[in-house]
């Protein structure tokens, strides 16, 4: 294997397993912050408003993790720094 | 497919590039300022009949300025202008998605490090005209010196996720349809822009929410230090 097909597999292995790996403990982190949310408001009705906006708050801090990940396997699908070197090394390519 | 709205060039002359993202900038602005022109222009007293328009202007100020004053009650008015502005631009430019051919300047990482970079200004400015310069860079030190790296370390981080959330929430819409456009070109991608105008309203609504928290953090660090 050359270095650009190297290269090549790692940046979407590792796209792949970033997203992946990456979407699973937000996932798991939001759908605990909403069971406990839901729990409060069901016991405590009147503090609806309070529970909800902080809820969101917390749901965008933990949301924020996965959108790390994308941003990473965004930037090594479609705009990789290292592919751009590979190629420019590349003999006669 | 273009990333950003960044890539796209409208108009250069020279090293002067137009590129799409301060177009729809100044696209949102004078949308903005031309709507409340018209609608303040002449505004109706407390006995006389309203008209439509400034009936809507009132809920939005209003509904704004409750969710400033839950989080930051003694503040008042302060925070209104700046928390408000912010709210209000990224809503219009994220809603505005549904006039073809638009591309959300939110979707470009310069403008929302723009708007993170205000309100990271924006925080030690109220902060310190709060509570006067010494007393706002005391924080830093408590409980003792040594977490003065992790207090510096978290304020830039906080302002780098600001940003970066907005980014990817916004490029993330506009991927989604246009892989979905070359999979399931009818149906599919209409149900995801609308998931997108849900999406943008609950960023801006973080966005503006989170620059409100950090204020209110800064400015009531010290009634908290006393009880």
């Amino acid at each position: 294997m050359d270095n650009v097909t190297v290269v090549g597999i790692v940046s979407i292995a590792a796209a792949a397993l970033c997203m992946a790996i990456g979407s699973i403990a937000p996932a798991m982190g939001e759908a605990k912050a909403v069971a406990q949310a839901l729990g409060s408001i069901a016991q405590q009705p009147d503090e609806a408003g309070t529970i909800s906006r902080t809820l969101f708050i917390g749901l965008a801090m933990i949301e924020s993790i996965a959108i790390y990940c994308f941003v990473i396997s965004v930037i090594l699908i479609f705009a990789n720094p290292f592919w751009n070197h590979v190629v420019a090394l590349k003999p006669g390519g | 497919m273009h990333l950003t709205p960044d890539h796209i060039v409208l108009w250069q002359s020279g090293w002067l590039h137009l590129n799409a993202t301060i177009a729809y900038t100044w696209g949102v602005m004078l949308l903005l300022v031309l709507v409340s022109w018209l609608v303040t222009r002449r505004l109706a007293d407390a006995g006389q009949a309203r008209s439509r328009w400034q009936n809507m202007l009132e809920v939005i100020v209003q509904a704004i300025r409750g969710q400033i004053r839950e989080i930051c009650p003694e503040g008042g008015d302060t925070y209104l202008p700046f928390a408000g502005t912010l709210f209000l631009y990224i809503a219009v430019s994220n809603v505005l998605e549904i006039v073809p051919g638009w591309h959300a300047p939110t979707g470009s990482l310069s403008t929302t490090a723009a708007l993170a970079i205000s309100v990271g200004v924006a925080v030690p400015v109220f902060g310190i005209e709060r509570q006067g310069l010494v007393e706002y860079l005391r924080h830093y030190l408590k409980p003792t010196f040594i977490m003065l790296p992790f207090h510096l370390m978290s304020e830039t981080t906080r302002n780098l996720a600001l940003a970066v959330r907005l980014f990817g929430n916004i490029m993330s819409g506009t991927m989604i349809v246009g892989v979905l456009l070359a999979i399931a070109p009818l149906f599919a991608p209409v149900l995801m822009q609308l998931l997108g105008l849900l999406v943008g309203l609950i960023q801006a609504y973080i966005f503006a929410i989170l620059a409100m928290v950090y204020i209110a953090a800064a400015v009531q660090r010290r009634q908290e230090g006393v009880h």
